[in-house]
């Protein structure tokens, strides 16, 4: 007998009837719902063609793709490296053996991971962006992403780093290595091993979260996105379009990260940090709990 | 600053607001994410598969989407929420909460899950061996277990939750962020506000996550 849950024993004939006239009455009520969804869309004149139509025109799809996914996608890249640089500096500064360094990094980890990305942007945006010879908003979205998820990572550096067993810096130094030799030499490739999918789950959060730059009219698909549907008044359809594209290249990253996780770091416990994304192996879901 | 402090009372509101969205989305999302995590775990696969497909598409859907979806889209198919407004809630609240409620409940749905998946299935089988009923083994041995192991990853959740309520900004709601968007304006020194407004998501932030450690504390099991 193969029971593959806490929660209930193999089911016996009379429960398996019973499923089949729950699965029955969930399909009704589902596809009940998903027809009045669609009737209704019918009803508003939704699948009128020329609401559709700035999807299926080359132009439109170029700008989609070019000025909205190619400009999102960037300012994840470079706000995931940034962050990357961001959570090793305060990462290992948490675990200095100096009190003083230890707290300034500590506090300015807590600050940034508890202060919201949006009001960072806006923040940034309006007081030192626009005008002049201020930043400009694309970069305003960069800043802050790194702070945030920087935040987020160095948390995930020090949890990476605490995880390698302690014989092996306890080695290093018998051997006479010092201190930054053993962080960078003998703990960080390491570490690094064991935090790298929940380096890529952060780079979901953080493609997500450029979103937000619609606030501050920064680039990306939430941008044109607006555009777009103020030319045409087709609001549903361009969030339909723009939520689609975010869900398929978070999914690709999903399962890079998975694959990862598989690769590198195989059966082996989770490393597990407060606030910080999971990833599920194998369950195919989306890491990303920001 | 001296223009927040004699103004203290639009701060103490605007958080008032956050809190209110917090609040209402927070129940929200812990009763729609029951339902999905219960599906999502039942016996029933073709719910099993509804409440995954569900869970998979929003989790990976901005939240600015969500909003966009259900503040400027949902119009558009002549849904208003107008019959709120006769209760005396604004719509416009009720469909921020909405759309955060939408997004929440999808992740506490998965820390849900984690948390039944985090019991062993030993504990159920001894269970069953010592000759308890699917009811006691049920409300005795797994569910006790299964909750507890949620604290932390609620605790996440919700944190993540409270920052959120912060897009509603960007549908006119005048929350905390909006606020010191409209304290900026009008005044030449930025940096005292910013920090003014973010010292009030750093404290409601320490209280959820020391709210979160003492249950955690409190309902620890050896193992």
């Amino acid at each position: 007998m193969s029971q593959t849950s806490v929660l209930f024993d193999v089911a016996g004939p009379r429960t398996r009837a019973r499923h089949r006239v729950y699965t029955v009455i969930s399909l009704v009520v589902i596809l009940g719902l998903a027809a009045l969804l669609v009737l209704r869309m019918a009803d508003r004149g939704q699948f009128a063609y020329d609401l559709w139509e700035p999807f299926l025109t080359p132009e439109y799809i170029q700008a989609l793709l070019v000025d909205g996914l190619l400009q999102t996608l960037k300012m994840a890249f470079f706000s995931v490296i940034l962050a990357v640089v961001f959570g090793t500096i305060f990462g290992v500064g948490k675990l200095s053996d100096h009190a003083s360094v230890r707290w300034v990094c500590w506090s300015v980890v807590e600050f940034f991971r508890a202060v919201p990305v949006l009001m960072l942007m806006i923040f940034l945006y309006f007081s030192y962006g626009a005008g002049p010879g201020g930043l400009d908003a694309f970069w305003c979205v960069v800043i802050a992403l790194t702070l945030y998820n920087g935040s987020v990572l160095a948390e995930v550096f020090r949890a990476g780093i605490l995880a390698v067993p302690r014989g092996q810096s306890e080695a290093a130094y018998a051997i006479g290595m010092r201190k930054t030799q053993v962080m960078t030499q003998i703990l960080l490739p390491q570490a690094v091993k064991i935090m790298l999918p929940a380096i890529i789950s952060q780079c979901v959060v953080a493609l997500k979260d450029t979103s937000l730059g619609y606030a501050i009219t920064a680039p990306g698909l939430t941008f044109v996105g607006k555009q777009i549907y103020t030319d045409f008044q087709n609001q549903l359809q361009t969030v339909i379009v723009v939520a689609s594209l975010y869900v398929s290249v978070n999914l690709v990253l999903t399962w890079i990260a998975t694959w990862v996780q598989r690769k590198f770091v195989g059966e082996k416990k989770i490393l597990e940090v407060s606030m910080v994304a999971e990833t599920e192996v194998g369950a195919g879901l989306a890491p990303g709990a920001r | 600053m001296e223009l927040v402090l004699s103004n203290f009372d639009l701060y103490l509101s605007a958080f008032r607001l956050t809190i209110g969205l917090f609040l209402v989305s927070a129940v929200g999302s812990l009763l729609l994410g029951t339902l999905l995590a219960a599906m999502r775990v039942g016996p029933i696969a073709f719910m099993s598969k509804a409440a995954t497909v569900y869970i998979t598409v929003v989790r990976n859907t901005p939240l600015l989407i969500i909003f966009v979806f259900v503040i400027i889209g949902l119009p558009k198919l002549g849904i208003l929420f107008r019959s709120v407004e006769e209760l005396g809630i604004s719509s416009f609240f009720f469909r921020a909460c909405l759309a955060l409620t939408l997004y929440t409940s999808t992740f506490v749905a998965e820390a849900i899950r984690s948390g039944i998946n985090a019991v062993p299935l030993g504990q159920a089988e001894a269970a069953r061996a010592i000759g308890l009923t699917f009811g006691g083994t049920m409300t005795q041995v797994v569910l006790p277990q299964a909750f507890r192991a949620t604290v932390p990853p609620l605790a996440s959740v919700f944190i993540a939750l409270l920052k959120n309520t912060s897009v509603a900004y960007a549908f006119g709601i005048l929350e905390a962020t909006a606020r010191m968007k409209y304290f900026t304006n009008i005044s030449g020194n930025d940096l005292p506000i910013f920090l003014i407004f973010a010292a009030g998501y750093v404290v409601l932030v320490e209280i959820i996550s020391f709210g979160a450690n003492r249950l955690e504390r409190r309902w620890r099991v050896a193992r």
